[in-house]
């Protein structure tokens, strides 16, 4: 198997230009909804700003002006209050729609972004999933996802309208007066500076501290999944003591990271305190010395405190956002990985023979099948009949380019015959099958599939033409039904329990709680290894392929019950193609070619009694056997 | 979610430890914060009220310098204690969750076998994860927020009934409608949100298949299938999400129009008063200014609230696993030293439940010499892992005695016991680290020299000289680089550096060849003597030179011998060695 690479993802993108760029494309279906959403969010902070502006008009025009008078006509008073209050509904009716709308767009926006991650990794070669990790690839459905959740549902809106807020404020205040906003001017700076360094501090040791917690987390995973190793070798001790330098660490980086996530809040709240006082003293000057009033100066002084918060909220916001766009571009990455490749133009189509012999096209279930060959050149259409000759020429292969792990291979397989691969672990033997079905594309020489290119013929097609029972069995969650059908989706009942019986696998099945409709999940956890082989037959026997590719196939099923099954794989197996390779040479034996394979290179082939008589490898590794006796 | 109501966060503080200081610390200092903060606006009434008015009348600034200065002082205090108080939280609520993380994962390295089986891997990993953290970030914010949300509500109460009582009915009205309004919004959100995370396991699953089992979807052309599949489960988060969120989303229209209602409230009957000459015009606003503290508080109270009884769930799945008792312990009195690799089972019985009517072993003696090799064979599920788990103790057994060196393995000290047993697991693993790392597990203080013989007599030396770095050459996670016969090599040779007195190898030479395990066979032959071997295996060839055969068919042990008298006797023996060698001429 090809080695797996470990990255570790960066906290920050690398191209946060384009990729925001790309993430704005992603939005932009939503573009009326996003429009509307904007102009709520305008009129929601426009609302409030207006808000305390007219605290001043509250107070100078309808409160002052009554102090004293006996009579007071409170009508315009009341007049303003309810006007004032319809504004700041209608302010809130607008911070409803946009919520509700922006929730609409980020939830729709992520389902499609979800379906596409899923669409494309679908259709990606099998190298993309050599080279990364299952928690790579997953943490792109849920860490990234999540942060992009955020971001739009929250830290989008929000930066939006602290912005729509810093600006609003500003233009009253501008409008109260232009000394005093100068001097709130002239105090940013500060304000800035220290959210700025606060920001960086906090964001490095983030990053420290998802760096300790990373590293800690493979630590519990690796020892708690060997646990049962650790106990074997009294490696308690030294576990924990491991376990207690990386905790340790994970603690003070994640202490430092804290501190500074939370220290800005009372900052930020107090530097605005301070600020107010400023302005209030010089405010206090300019009274008396009549360049402004009292009224316009408490306005001001609300403002300024409406205007610091906004400020370093979209501070914080910032973080979130290089956060998303950092998983973004994750995403974007997993979305730009080129799919499999297929210049494949030649189908297989069911086919029968008319009158004259020629093989024709047809709808009707007919048991035979053809390749459909169309000829770019002058646009005709030929067909060849399927029988299931495979034939490597000179074939030779690496995992990566650099190191070729198969050499020159060259052999055939005859419609109807079955072929064997023995080795020991590492010899090619798995890494041969997965190039007929073209999982991988082999770099020098040529694979026939009834003398047609493999490499001509569309993936799709090919692979339905080949079974698979590989070394690995997986199971879906699921019915026992529904995993057999995977095989084959329009199979019916009868065909379920009849692939069953061939693979031996009905007996079992038939004293499980619920039959056939027992649920399976976790992978089949709740299956025996031998007992999930046994479906993994069963599943390629509903598929009915021609040409079978039998990979460890009953490895874990013990060779009492592999004698049982063997009626039933003769069965699956007779008139088909079929690739086995197996360890136990008992599997093997009455295989019309063997091929003994040692790093790569074919070394022996021939029946079983040939080999034997070879006197070569496979006699040794089969005399292995019994040479003890 | 399952959880009791004893399962709460305090029953966890006692895992604090040292950290208890900062944490008890945090309240107060937060106290502190508050105590300013809600000083402040008062300060702002006396500065709007009386001295800006004042250095009008009077055109000199003392009053204001004296009231801005005051609160300057109180705003730098303010930050003082508000600094503190995120140190004093991280601090303590990361050593807690130091604390907690390290006594579960001791916790978890004392479990017998059987505690293990009962919660699975990853349910455990994600306890000593993210529900720590979870807990963590609770108690964090429960420390920072827990009392001073609180307080916040009560002295700016206080406060504003102080400054204008009949005001403050106003909030008479506005607390209890914003409290209704938060409780009715979580009730139906809640559920909604467990639905939508159900959902959202139920995607992610689909994408875990498929990405444990891409070959199986591309060899029978069912991504099409997968696509369907996964749509309609995007479909239904998406659905979820939509429903749980639109109940939430009205918590922020709700806030404004209830604060904003007050305010309106407030200058309408607040104006009358100022009017009336009851009240400055600084008093309104500095009340307005404690009457949006106040909701606020409670506001933030709210998500308090919901924090704690979202991190219930992890509370109680951490709790489930400090609670657990685990289930073999060493006697008092433990004997340290085990004589030999004598082994005797004595009407043994065996249930992973422990449950005597249905027995995974049944009645099953048997007498092995020390230095005796014991070939065990059996079909799939004959309970021979079972069998030879007892000998190290894994599991005890459920009746009858077993007795290894002349002792009952239940009077031993379980490393003594342990340290002379060594077993290959049928599901062994190496850790990342060095190949020379992971063989010291074996013996931590073994020599080189040491280290190459036990890989010349498994059999690895060849290979692991073959990498570019020999024995220094780093495994990944899982022991990824090495192929699996070359890890089950290894594996033996970790094994045989312990010098054990009983050596068991479970179907540990599966994936490596006939001709190599062979020579494997040979080695601990010659190399150790004195041990006790017993090798359990699938294939026929690597048991039939044992001293004798164990036959186990269905949890009993149906016939004792060597090759030849079970060949001659034993229909099952006969059976499987037929299967293996059928064809052979």
């Amino acid at each position: 198997m090809p080695p797996h690479g470990q990255m570790r993802a960066p906290a920050k993108p690398k191209n946060a230009k384009g990729t925001f760029r790309r993430l704005v494309s992603y939005l932009a279906p939503h573009k009326g909804k996003l429009i509307a959403v904007a102009a709520c969010i305008i009129f929601s902070t426009a609302a409030s700003a207006t808000g305390t502006f007219l605290l001043k008009d509250v107070v100078n025009s309808y409160i002052q002006p009554l102090i004293g008078q006996a009579a007071p006509d409170l009508w315009p008073f009341a007049q303003f209050l309810l006007l004032m209050l319809g504004m700041y509904l209608a302010g809130a009716v607008a911070t409803l729609v946009y919520n509700r709308l922006m929730m609409m767009v980020s939830t729709g926006t992520l389902n499609k972004m979800r379906k596409d991650m899923f669409l494309h990794m679908e259709d990606l070669p099998i190298r993309y999933f050599d080279q990364r990790t299952h928690g790579e690839i997953m943490s792109r459905y849920t860490n990234d996802t999540d942060t992009m959740r955020e971001f739009l549902s929250q830290s989008f809106p929000q930066a939006v309208s602290s912005f729509c807020s810093v600006l609003f404020s500003f233009c009253y205040m501008v409008s109260l007066n232009i000394w005093l906003t100068l001097l709130v001017i002239a105090l940013m700076p500060v304000i800035l500076f220290i959210t700025k360094a606060v920001g960086k501090k906090s964001g490095a040791n983030f990053v420290a501290q998802q760096k300790a917690v990373g590293e800690l987390n493979g630590f519990v995973e690796e020892t708690i999944e060997g646990q049962r190793v650790v106990q074997v070798f009294c490696h308690e001790r030294k576990s924990i003591d491991a376990f207690e330098t990386k905790n340790e660490n994970v603690r003070v980086a994640g202490t430092r990271a804290n501190i500074f996530a939370s220290i800005l809040g009372p900052i930020m709240n107090n530097l605005g305190h301070c600020n107010y006082v400023i302005i209030a003293l010089v405010g206090a000057i300019m009274i008396i010395h009549g360049y402004t009033n009292t009224g316009v100066l408490i306005s001001f002084l609300t403002f300024t405190r409406q205007f610091s918060m906004p400020i370093s909220n979209l501070a914080q916001q910032m973080n979130v956002i290089m956060m998303a766009l950092a998983g973004a571009e994750r995403i974007f990455e997993m979305l730009d990985e080129p799919v499999e490749e297929d210049k494949g133009y030649v189908t297989l189509v069911r086919a029968k023979k008319d009158e004259a012999g020629n093989i024709i096209e047809c709808k009707e279930r007919t048991g035979m099948w053809a390749w459909k060959h169309p000829h770019k050149a002058d646009g005709s259409v030929t067909y060849t009949e399927w029988k299931g000759d495979v034939v490597f020429e000179d074939v030779t292969f690496g995992y990566v380019p650099e190191k070729t792990v198969l050499h020159n291979i060259s052999l055939y397989a005859k419609p109807g015959q079955k072929i064997a691969f023995v080795g020991s672990t590492g010899a090619g033997k798995t890494t041969i099958t997965n190039l007929i079905n073209r999982f991988y594309d082999i770099q020098g020489g040529k694979i026939r599939y009834d003398g047609i290119n493999i490499e001509k013929i569309k993936k799709d097609d090919l692979r339905r033409s080949l079974g698979m029972v590989l070394q690995d069995t997986h199971l879906f969650t699921g019915t026992v039904k529904e995993n057999i059908r995977y095989g084959r989706l329009d199979a019916t009942d009868e065909d379920i329990v009849k692939a069953a019986k061939i693979a031996n696998a009905d007996f079992f099945i038939s004293h499980l709680p619920e039959g056939y409709d027992t649920m399976l999940t976790g992978d089949g956890a709740n299956l025996s290894q031998g007992q999930r082989q046994l479906l993994a037959i069963a599943r390629a026997a509903v598929a009915d392929p021609p040409v079978l590719i039998l990979d460890e196939a009953t490895s874990s099923i013990d060779t009492r019950t592999e004698a049982l099954i063997e009626k039933g794989m003769d069965q699956l197996m007779k008139g088909r193609t079929v690739f086995v390779i197996a360890h136990r040479l008992s599997t093997v034996r009455n295989s019309q070619a063997i091929m003994v394979l040692e790093n790569g290179v074919i070394i022996e082939r021939g029946n079983h009694e040939q080999l034997l008589a070879q006197k070569g490898k496979y006699y040794q590794l089969y005399t292995g056997m019994f040479e003890l006796s | 979610m399952s959880f009791k109501k004893k399962d709460s966060i305090l029953r966890l503080l006692k895992y604090a430890g040292k950290y208890k200081w900062p944490l008890m610390l945090c309240p107060m200092v937060m106290i502190g914060e508050v105590a300013m903060e809600t000083y402040i606006p008062k300060l702002i009434q006396r500065l709007i009220d009386e001295a800006i008015p004042n250095s009008e009348r009077t055109g000199e600034l003392s009053q204001v310098l004296i009231c801005g200065g005051l609160m300057i002082v109180m705003a730098l205090v303010s930050m003082g204690f508000g600094m503190a108080g995120s140190y004093l939280g991280a601090k303590g609520g990361m050593g807690f969750g130091r604390n907690l993380r390290q006594a579960l994962f001791e916790k978890i390295q004392t479990f017998s076998f059987k505690n293990i089986d009962k919660f699975s891997t990853a349910s455990l990993v994600t306890r000593i994860t993210t529900d720590v953290n979870q807990t963590q970030n609770t108690l964090m914010m429960l420390v920072r927020m827990g009392f001073r949300s609180p307080i916040m509500f009560i002295m700016s109460l206080i406060y504003a009934a102080q400054m204008n009582p009949s005001l403050t009915t106003i909030l008479f009205v506005a607390v209890p409608l914003l409290a209704a309004g938060i409780i009715f919004i979580m009730k139906n959100a809640h559920p909604r949100f467990q639905i939508m995370m159900k959902k959202y396991d139920i995607m992610n699953r689909e994408v875990q298949e498929n990405l444990i089992a891409i070959r199986v979807v591309k060899a029978f052309v069912r991504s099409a299938f997968e696509k369907e599949k996964f749509g309609k489960a995007a479909d239904d988060v998406t659905q979820a999400q939509r429903n749980a969120e639109k109940v939430v989303l009205w918590n922020g229209p709700m806030m404004q129009v209830i604060m904003n209602g007050c305010i309106v409230a407030m200058l309408w009957f607040g104006g009358q008063q100022i009017i009336r000459g009851e009240m400055g015009v600084g008093a309104l606003l500095t009340f307005i200014t404690y009457v949006t503290q106040i909701l606020m508080a409670l506001m933030m109270l709210s998500f308090l609230f919901l924090g704690i009884v979202l991190s219930r769930a992890s509370i109680s799945r951490i709790m489930e696993v400090l609670n657990e008792e685990p289930d073999i312990a060493n006697p008092e009195q433990a004997v340290t030293e085990v004589k030999d690799g004598e082994i005797e089972f004595d009407h043994v019985g065996f249930s992973y439940a422990g449950d005597k009517d249905n027995l995974v072993l049944q009645d099953i003696n048997l007498h092995i010499k020390a230095g005796e090799t014991i070939g065990l064979i059996g079909a799939t599920g004959s309970a021979k892992t079972s069998l030879v788990s007892l000998i190290p103790r894994l599991y005890d057994v459920t009746t009858g005695t077993l007795k290894v060196g002349g002792r009952d393995v239940r009077d031993y000290d379980m490393h003594a016991l342990r340290d002379q047993v060594a077993m290959v697991l049928q599901k062994n693993v190496l850790f990342s680290g060095s190949i020379k790392e992971n063989l010291r597990w074996g013996n931590e203080h073994a020599t080189d020299d040491e280290i190459t013989a036990a890989c010349q007599a498994a059999a690895a030396d060849e290979f692991v000289r073959s990498f570019p770095d020999g024995y220094d050459t780093d495994l990944g996670q899982g022991g990824v680089n090495v192929s699996g016969g070359q890890k089950q090599r290894l594996c033996i040779a970790r094994a045989l550096l312990k010098r054990p007195k009983i050596m068991i190898l479970d179907d540990a030479t599966s994936a490596v060849d006939t001709a190599t395990d062979s020579r494997i066979r040979e080695a601990l032959r010659a190399h150790m003597p004195e041990t006790t071997k017993i090798i359990i295996a699938q294939r026929i060839t690597s048991v039939m030179d044992a001293d004798r055969v164990v036959v186990l068919d269905n949890g009993k042990i149906a016939d004792v011998g060597t090759h030849d008298e079970l060949l001659a006797r034993s229909e099952i023996y006969r059976d499987v060695y037929l299967s293996q060698q059928k064809g052979v001429a």
